[in-house]
C-alpha cells in the first residue's frame, strides 16, 4: 500500500476511534520505496536530492509522526497501531516502550536476540538499528508506528541518515533468519495482543 | 484568560517539546480543536485547545521544551463560549484531552453510530476479553466510567464480590462437589509438573507439516541392504588426500547421493509429485539432504540443484556449504524450496534404519543407515563386509512396491559396483 493512501485510511480510522465509532486497529503494511521526514526531522539528514530519489523511484513524505527521517520499502514490515490508549495507559513513553517489547517479543520467537539503546527509542541488534518507531497522537489516540526491517534492501538507507542517528541499520535476514514478513506480522499481532492486552480477533483486519 | 499549559503525556514525563503552535496569536479556536504539538520520545502528539476562544499569547516558542504543567499559551474566551468553558485550569491539571469527557467507543467495528451502543452500554475490547475469560454477565455488571460504561476496575470489583460464587461454580463441575453449602477453600495452585514454552516458529512448521505429510502421502518403507565395502576401500584410499585437496572431508553421503541422482533418471516417477489428479514429472533432479539443526531446535531440508549434474566431489562440496549455512541460518529462500526428492543421512546418529516421512510434495525420501562392519554370507563363505541399510520410504499413491524396490537395487547396484576412480 502506498504512504499516503496508508495515511488517509489511518486517519479515517483514527478519527471514527476518536469519536469511538470503531475498535483499536492494527494495520500491517508493505510500502514501495518512500522516504519520509518526521516532524522533527532535519533536512540535512535525507542525503539524496528531490530529483535522484525520483530517479531512482523513491518516493519523499512529509508527515506529522515523531521522529527524523526513515525509509519504507519492501521487505519492511509497517506496523500502523491505531490504539485509544485511554484503554490501556495514558503514557506515550509507556506506548512507546510497548511498541518496542512487542517487537523484541516477536524477534525473540525468530531466535533473534535484540534490545534498546538508552535513549535512542526504537529497536536494536548487534548495535544496529532494526526496527524505526514513529508515532502520532491525537486526543490518545495513536497512528502511524514502526518499521521493522525483515528483508528489506538495506542499501536504501544509504539516502539518509536514518533518525538523524549515524549508526547502522540491518534486517532480520542479515541477522540470518529467512522468515518471512506474513510470519512476522503474526508473530508481531500477538505480540502486541499480549503487551497492550488487547482482543486480537478485534484488532486484525484486512484492508484489502 | 484560559491558561494553556504544556499537558503531562505520561507518569515519567517531565518536560515536552513545543514541535508546533497550529494557531496564531489572534486566530479563532474551538474547544477541542488541536492548538499545538508536543513531542515526546519519538512521539509527536496533538492537544486540543481547552476552551473556545481566540489565541491571546503565545509563551513558548517552537521548538523550545519546558516542563509539564508549564503556561505556554492564553485563549481570552469568546463571549459565548464562556459559560462552556471551565474556568482557569489549575496549573497542575492533567492532559487537557484527560479533562474532557471521554467519547464511549464501540465494540468491533460497526460504522453506524447508533448499532455501536449495546445492552451493557459501549465496551471495551479489554474489558470483553475478561467478561469472556471469566464468563461475566456484563449486564450485572455496574459500569462507573464516561457515560456509565463498564471499565476494567468495574470488572475487578464486580468480580470481588462475586468471588465465593465464582469458586463454588468452579468446585461445582469437580468429581466430587462438597455436599455442605461451605464455602470451599479458594484451590492453591500445585507445584509445577511441567513447564511450558511456545513452540518456535520452526518447531510448529515443521510439526503441521509433518502431520500434513502423513495425511497426504500413503506412506510405505523398503529397506534395502547395501555392500559399501568398495566404496569404503576406496574413500579410506583417498580421503587423506581429499581432504588436503579441498578442504572438506569425504563421506557415504555423497555417493549415495550421486547413485540415488543416477536411479532418479532411470525411475523419473521417483522424482515425481501429485497434483490434483495429475503426475508432475520434474525434469531437473533437485535433491534436499535434510539437516539436523543443533540442539534439537528444528530440521531443515537444503536443496542440491541438479544434483545429477555434478559429480562426488561437487556433491560433497554441495552437502557441506548447505549443511553449514543451514546450521547458521544462512541460508537463502530458494535453497530450500523445489526440491524434488529427499535423503536423510540418519546413520550420522547410528540408526541402522528408519522410516522417514517424506518431504511434501515429492513422492520419497531416502533414509540412509549407518555403514558398519558386519559379518555377511559371500558365496558360501562369512565375510567381513561395510554394510549400510538403505530406507526408501515412498508415496503408494505413485509408486508401487515393485518399483520402489526396483529404484533401491539401482541405487545399491550403484554403490556395491561403483567404478570411478576420478571422482
Amino acid at each position: 500500500m502506498g504512504f499516503e493512501e496508508a495515511c488517509v485510511l489511518q486517519q479515517q480510522l483514527a478519527g471514527q476511534r476518536k469519536q469511538g465509532l470503531v475498535a483499536d486497529h492494527l494495520l500491517f503494511v508493505e510500502h514501495p520505496h518512500v522516504i519520509t521526514m518526521g516532524r522533527n526531522g532535519r533536512m540535512e539528514n535525507l542525503l539524496a536530492s528531490a530529483e535522484l530519489l525520483e530517479r531512482a523511484g523513491i518516493g519523499f513524505h512529509h508527515t506529522d509522526r515523531g521522529g527524523d527521517v526513515t525509509y519504507h520499502g519492501p521487505g519492511q514490515v509497517v506496523a500502523y497501531p491505531i490504539f485509544d490508549l485511554r484503554e490501556w495507559k495514558r503514557d506515550v513513553v509507556a506506548y512507546v516502550r510497548g511498541l518496542e517489547q512487542a517487537v523484541l517479543d516477536a524477534l525473540a520467537d525468530f531466535r533473534i536476540t535484540a534490545g534498546r539503546l538508552e535513549g535512542c527509542t526504537g529497536v536494536w541488534a548487534e548495535g544496529k538499528k532494526i526496527c524505526a518507531i514513529g508515532v502520532h497522537m491525537s486526543r490518545w489516540v495513536s497512528s502511524h508506528g514502526l518499521a521493522l526491517n525483515v528483508d528489506t534492501d538495506l542499501d536504501y538507507f544509504r539516502y539518509i541518515v536514518p533518525c538523524g542517528l549515524t549508526r547502522p541499520v540491518t534486517s532480520m535476514r542479515e541477522l540470518g533468519s529467512l522468515a518471512t514478513c506474513e510470519e512476522v506480522k503474526a508473530r508481531l499481532a500477538e505480540h502486541f495482543a499480549g503487551v497492550f492486552d488487547l482482543d486480537m480477533p478485534a484488532v486484525l483486519e484486512t484492508f484489502a | 484568560m484560559i491558561d494553556v499549559v504544556m499537558p503531562q503525556m505520561g507518569e515519567s514525563i517531565v518536560e515536552g517539546t513545543l514541535t508546533k503552535w497550529l494557531k496564531k496569536p489572534g486566530e479563532r479556536i474551538e474547544r477541542d480543536e488541536p492548538l499545538f504539538e508536543i513531542s515526546t520520545d519519538k512521539v509527536d502528539s496533538e492537544i486540543p485547545a481547552p476552551a473556545a476562544g481566540v489565541l491571546a499569547e503565545v509563551l513558548v516558542e517552537e521548538g523550545k521544551t519546558v516542563a509539564i504543567a508549564t503556561v505556554v499559551g492564553r485563549i481570552r474566551e469568546s463571549d459565548g463560549a464562556a459559560a462552556a468553558a471551565p474556568a482557569a485550569r489549575p496549573a497542575a491539571a492533567p492532559a487537557p484531552v484527560a479533562a474532557k469527557p471521554v467519547p464511549p467507543p464501540a465494540p468491533p467495528p460497526a460504522p453506524p453510530p447508533v448499532a455501536a451502543v449495546e445492552a451493557a452500554g459501549p465496551l471495551s475490547p479489554l474489558v470483553r476479553k475478561m467478561a469472556r475469560e471469566y464468563s461475566i454477565d456484563l449486564g450485572q455488571v455496574k459500569g462507573t466510567g464516561a457515560g456509565g460504561r463498564i471499565t476494567k476496575a468495574d470488572v475487578e470489583s464486580y468480580m470481588a464480590a462475586q468471588g465465593a460464587r465464582t469458586v463454588a461454580a468452579v468446585s461445582a463441575a469437580a468429581p466430587a462437589p462438597a455436599a455442605g453449602a461451605e464455602v470451599p477453600p479458594v484451590p492453591r495452585p500445585a507445584p509445577a509438573k511441567a513447564r511450558v514454552e511456545p513452540m518456535s516458529v520452526m518447531r510448529t512448521r515443521i510439526a503441521e507439516h509433518m502431520v500434513f505429510s502423513k495425511r497426504t502421502s500413503a506412506h510405505v518403507t523398503t529397506v534395502h541392504r547395501v555392500d559399501m565395502t568398495r566404496i569404503a576401500k576406496l574413500r579410506d584410499r583417498i580421503k587423506g588426500q581429499f581432504q588436503e585437496r579441498y578442504g572438506f572431508s569425504l563421506t557415504f553421503l555423497s555417493f549415495v547421493t550421486r547413485a540415488a541422482a543416477e536411479a532418479l533418471h532411470a525411475f523419473p516417477i521417483v522424482n515425481a509429485s501429485i497434483e490434483g489428479t495429475s503426475i508432475i514429472y520434474h525434469n531437473e533432479v533437485n535433491i534436499g539432504i535434510a539437516v539436523a539443526l543443533e540442539g534439537g531446535s528444528g530440521l531443515i531440508v537444503p536443496v542440491i540443484r541438479n544434483a545429477d549434474e555434478k559429480n562426488v566431489v561437487g556433491l560433497q562440496r554441495a552437502i557441506v556449504d548447505l549443511a553449514g549455512r543451514a546450521r547458521s541460518k544462512q541460508l537463502k529462500p530458494d535453497e530450500v524450496q523445489g526440491g524434488t526428492f529427499s535423503i536423510t543421512n540418519f546413520g550420522t546418529y547410528g540408526s541402522l534404519f528408519a522410516t522417514p516421512v517424506i518431504n511434501q510434495p515429492q513422492a520419497a525420501i531416502l533414509g540412509v543407515g549407518a555403514v558398519e562392519k558386519q559379518p555377511v554370507v559371500v558365496d558360501d563363505a562369512i565375510a567381513i563386509r561395510s554394510v549400510c541399510y538403505l530406507a526408501l520410504t515412498f508415496d503408494h499413491r505413485l509408486i508401487d512396491g515393485a518399483l520402489g524396490d526396483q529404484f533401491c537395487q539401482n541405487v545399491k547396484a550403484s554403490l556395491e559396483n561403483w567404478s570411478e576412480q576420478v571422482l
